[in-house]
C-alpha cells in the first residue's frame, strides 16, 4: 500500500527535474515555519499568550471546529490575540511577502541585484502622494481605497522616472539607478515632510514619521483584504510570466529573440510593482530593504529561476517581517521601534556587502 | 522561402547607418557579413532580428512581412546569438540552454520530456552534458558563447543570426564555434570580423561599407587586394591555400614594401 502511493506520487511528478521537487519541499518547510511563526509571533507582547492557547483560539474562529474546542481561555486573551496581535502578525506576513515580490519584479526590470523599492525611492514617491492625497482629497471618491490608489501612483510615477533616469544609450547603468534613486527618494520625503508638518492635525495616525519609519501598529482585519487581494494577483500575473523574467536577465535584446514581448513585459512589471508597493506602504510605511535581503537569500538557496524566486521569496519575506515586527514591539516596550528602523539597522549593511561583492566580480 | 530583405533604411539621430539595403537569403545558405568598425554590419543584422526597426523598406521571413509576425512565430523561425553574454544573475548552464524552449511555451505551460530532451540533445552537440548544473557566470568567455550556441539549438530556429559570435575568443574557440555552426547545416548570417574565418566558412560574402553592400558573392570572388584595399585600406595578400582550397588572406604591414 506504502509503495502503491509512494509510486502514485513519483509517477505524478516525473515530469519534475530533481530541481522542482527540490523547491517544492523548501516551499512546504517554509509555509510551516510561517505557520509557527505566525502562533509564536502572536502569543509574544506585554502579555504573552502560550502558543497552545493561541492556537486553539484561531481554530475556534472556523466554523466547523468551533462547537469542538472548549474554551479555556480569559477574555482578555481572546481579544489580545484575535483582535490586536493576529491582524498585526497577518498583516506582516502580507506586507512582507509583497515587499519581496516588488523587489523581485524591480530586479528583473532594471536587470540588477540592488534594486529594492526604498532604495530606488519608490517607497518615498508613494508616501508623497499618499500624504498629498490624504490633504488634498484629490482620490476621495475612491472612498476605503484612496489612500492606496494615491500611494499606487506615487509609486508608478518614482519607478518610471527612475527607470527612465538610468537609462544610458538604452542601458541600465546602475550607478544612475542608485543616484536618481536617492535623489528621488530625498525629494519625496521632502514633499511628504513639508505635507505633513504644516498640517499636522488632518493626518491623524499616519504622521510624517509612520510613512518614512514603517510600521505595523494600527493594523485591523480590514487592513489585510486589499494587500492581500493585491499581492496574490501580482503574485499569479508575475508567475504566468516567470519564463519572460527569466529571459529578461539575460538582457532585452536576448528576451526579444526568445519570442517576448519586452515593452508589454516591462509595463507589467513597472505596473506590478508599483501596486504592490503602493499598497503595501499605504498600510504600513516604508519597510525598506526586505526587497534587497529576500530575494537575493532566496537566490542563495534556489537559484536565480523566477518560477521558484517568487513562491519562496515571498514566503521568506513573510517571515522576516513577522519577527522583525516581534522585535520591534519587544526590544523598547512599552514604546515600540517603527520596524522600518530596524530593518534599515539590518538591510543597510547587507547593502555595503552586496555592493561589494559585485564589484569584485 | 527564407529572408528577403528590400530596401531596408535605417538612421539613428539623423545619421544614416545603412541604405537602401536589399539580399535575399535561400536555404541552407552560410553568409558572412564584413566591413569595417562602424559600417553597419550589427545594426543591420538588429534590424533583421526586430531589435531595431527599419526607418523604410520591408523584409519578409517565408514570404510574409518580419514586422507583421508575432514575437513568438519569429523566434521559431530565426535564432540569434549576440555579442552580449554577461549575465548579471546566477543561472546553471541548464537553465540559461532551457531558455531556448520559450518561444514554444504557452503562458501556462511547463516544461515537457521532450523539452528536456531537446535541452539534452543541445547541450550533447556541444559537448557541455558534464557541466549543465555549473554556474554560467562561472565559465569562461569561450564556454559562455557555446551554451548560448546550446541555447539557439533549443529554440529549433531555420535560419541562425550571429554577430561577431567569437569576438574575444581565441583562435581554438574560434574554429570550434564555427565548426559547430557549420556542421549544423543551418541557413547562417554572420557578422565576421576575421577575414581568414570568413572565408573558411562562408558560402557566401556581403561586405559593407559605409552603410552600403558594396560588394557580394563567392570568398573567390569577393575577397580580392584591391577590394581589401578598398574597404580597410590595407594592402594584403591573397593566395588559395593548398590543404584548405579556401582563400587565405596575408595581411602586409605598411612597413614591408614589396
Amino acid at each position: 500500500m506504502k509503495i502503491g502511493i509512494s509510486g502514485q506520487i513519483a509517477k505524478k511528478f516525473k515530469n519534475d527535474s530533481p530541481n522542482d521537487s527540490n523547491t517544492r519541499l523548501i516551499v512546504m518547510l517554509l509555509l510551516i515555519v510561517s505557520a509557527l511563526s505566525i502562533i509564536f509571533a502572536v502569543g509574544i507582547g506585554p502579555i504573552y499568550v502560550h502558543p497552545s492557547i493561541v492556537f486553539k483560539i484561531m481554530i475556534s474562529k472556523i466554523p466547523v471546529i468551533s462547537s469542538v474546542i472548549i474554551p479555556d481561555w480569559t477574555q482578555l486573551e481572546e481579544n489580545i490575540v484575535w483582535g490586536l496581535r493576529f491582524p498585526r502578525v497577518l498583516l506582516g506576513m502580507i506586507v512582507g511577502a509583497s515587499l519581496a515580490i516588488t523587489g523581485v519584479a524591480m530586479q528583473a526590470l532594471v536587470r540588477n541585484h540592488l534594486a529594492d523599492p526604498f532604495i530606488l525611492g519608490v517607497s518615498s514617491g508613494a508616501s508623497a502622494t499618499a500624504t498629498l492625497g490624504m490633504i488634498f482629497g484629490v482620490f476621495s471618491f475612491l472612498g476605503t481605497y484612496a489612500l492606496s490608489i494615491s500611494a499606487f501612483i506615487g509609486a508608478a510615477a518614482t519607478i518610471i522616472l527612475v527607470y527612465s533616469l538610468s537609462k544610458v544609450n538604452g542601458r541600465v547603468n546602475i550607478t544612475q539607478l542608485l543616484l536618481s534613486g536617492v535623489v528621488i527618494a530625498m525629494i519625496m520625503d521632502a514633499i511628504t515632510s513639508i505635507i505633513t508638518l504644516s498640517a499636522p492635525n488632518a493626518l491623524g495616525l499616519h504622521s510624517a514619521a509612520f510613512w518614512m519609519a514603517g510600521s505595523l501598529a494600527g493594523a485591523k482585519w480590514g487592513y489585510l483584504k486589499l494587500p492581500l487581494i493585491v499581492m496574490i494577483i501580482c503574485m499569479v500575473i508575475l508567475l504566468i510570466h516567470h519564463r519572460a523574467l527569466n529571459a529578461l536577465l539575460l538582457g532585452e535584446e536576448a528576451a526579444g529573440t526568445l519570442g517576448f514581448n519586452v515593452g508589454r513585459l516591462q509595463k507589467i512589471l513597472v505596473l506590478s510593482a508599483s501596486l504592490l508597493a503602493g499598497v503595501t506602504i499605504s498600510v504600513s510605511g516604508s519597510i525598506g530593504f526586505v526587497g534587497l535581503m529576500v530575494p537575493h537569500l532566496t537566490r542563495l538557496i534556489v537559484g536565480s529561476n523566477h518560477k521558484n524566486v517568487l513562491p519562496v521569496s515571498a514566503i521568506l519575506g513573510g517571515i522576516l517581517v513577522v519577527w522583525t515586527d516581534v522585535v520591534a514591539r519587544t526590544a523598547i516596550a512599552p514604546e515600540e521601534l517603527p520596524i522600518g528602523i530596524l530593518t534599515a539597522l539590518i538591510g543597510g549593511p547587507f547593502f555595503i556587502w552586496l555592493l561589494k561583492k559585485k564589484l569584485k566580480r | 522561402m527564407g529572408l528577403e530583405v528590400k530596401d531596408i533604411s535605417y538612421s539613428y539621430n539623423e545619421q544614416i547607418i545603412f541604405e537602401n539595403i536589399s539580399f535575399r537569403v535561400t536555404h541552407g545558405e552560410f553568409i558572412g557579413i564584413i566591413g569595417p568598425n562602424g559600417s553597419g554590419k550589427s545594426t543591420l543584422l538588429k534590424n533583421l532580428y526586430r531589435t531595431l526597426k527599419p526607418k523604410s523598406g520591408t523584409i519578409f521571413l517565408d514570404g510574409k512581412d518580419l514586422y507583421k509576425l508575432t514575437s513568438k512565430k519569429v523566434a521559431k523561425k530565426i535564432g540569434v546569438v549576440g555579442q552580449e553574454n554577461t549575465v548579471p544573475f546566477d543561472f546553471k548552464v541548464e537553465e540559461i540552454v532551457a531558455m531556448g524552449r520559450s518561444p514554444y511555451k504557452k503562458l501556462f505551460s511547463s516544461d515537457t520530456i521532450e523539452d528536456r530532451e531537446i535541452i539534452k540533445n543541445s547541450l550533447r552537440q556541444i559537448g557541455m552534458e558534464a557541466i549543465a548544473n555549473k554556474n554560467y557566470s562561472n565559465l569562461s568567455g569561450g564556454e559562455k558563447q557555446r551554451v548560448l550556441i546550446a541555447r539557439v539549438l533549443a529554440q529549433q530556429p531555420e535560419i541562425l543570426i550571429l554577430d561577431e559570435p567569437t569576438n574575444h575568443l581565441d583562435i581554438h574557440h574560434q574554429l570550434q564555434i564555427f565548426d559547430l555552426i557549420k556542421s549544423l547545416k543551418l541557413t547562417v548570417l554572420a557578422a565576421i570580423h576575421d577575414l581568414n574565418i570568413a572565408a573558411l566558412y562562408c558560402d557566401k560574402i556581403f561586405v559593407i561599407k559605409n552603410g552600403k553592400i558594396y560588394k557580394s558573392g563567392s570568398p573567390e570572388e569577393v575577397l580580392t587586394s584591391q577590394l581589401i584595399y578598398e574597404v580597410y585600406g590595407i594592402q594584403a595578400d591573397i593566395t588559395v591555400h593548398p590543404i584548405t582550397r579556401k582563400i587565405s588572406v596575408t595581411y602586409l604591414p605598411a612597413g614591408l614594401h614589396v
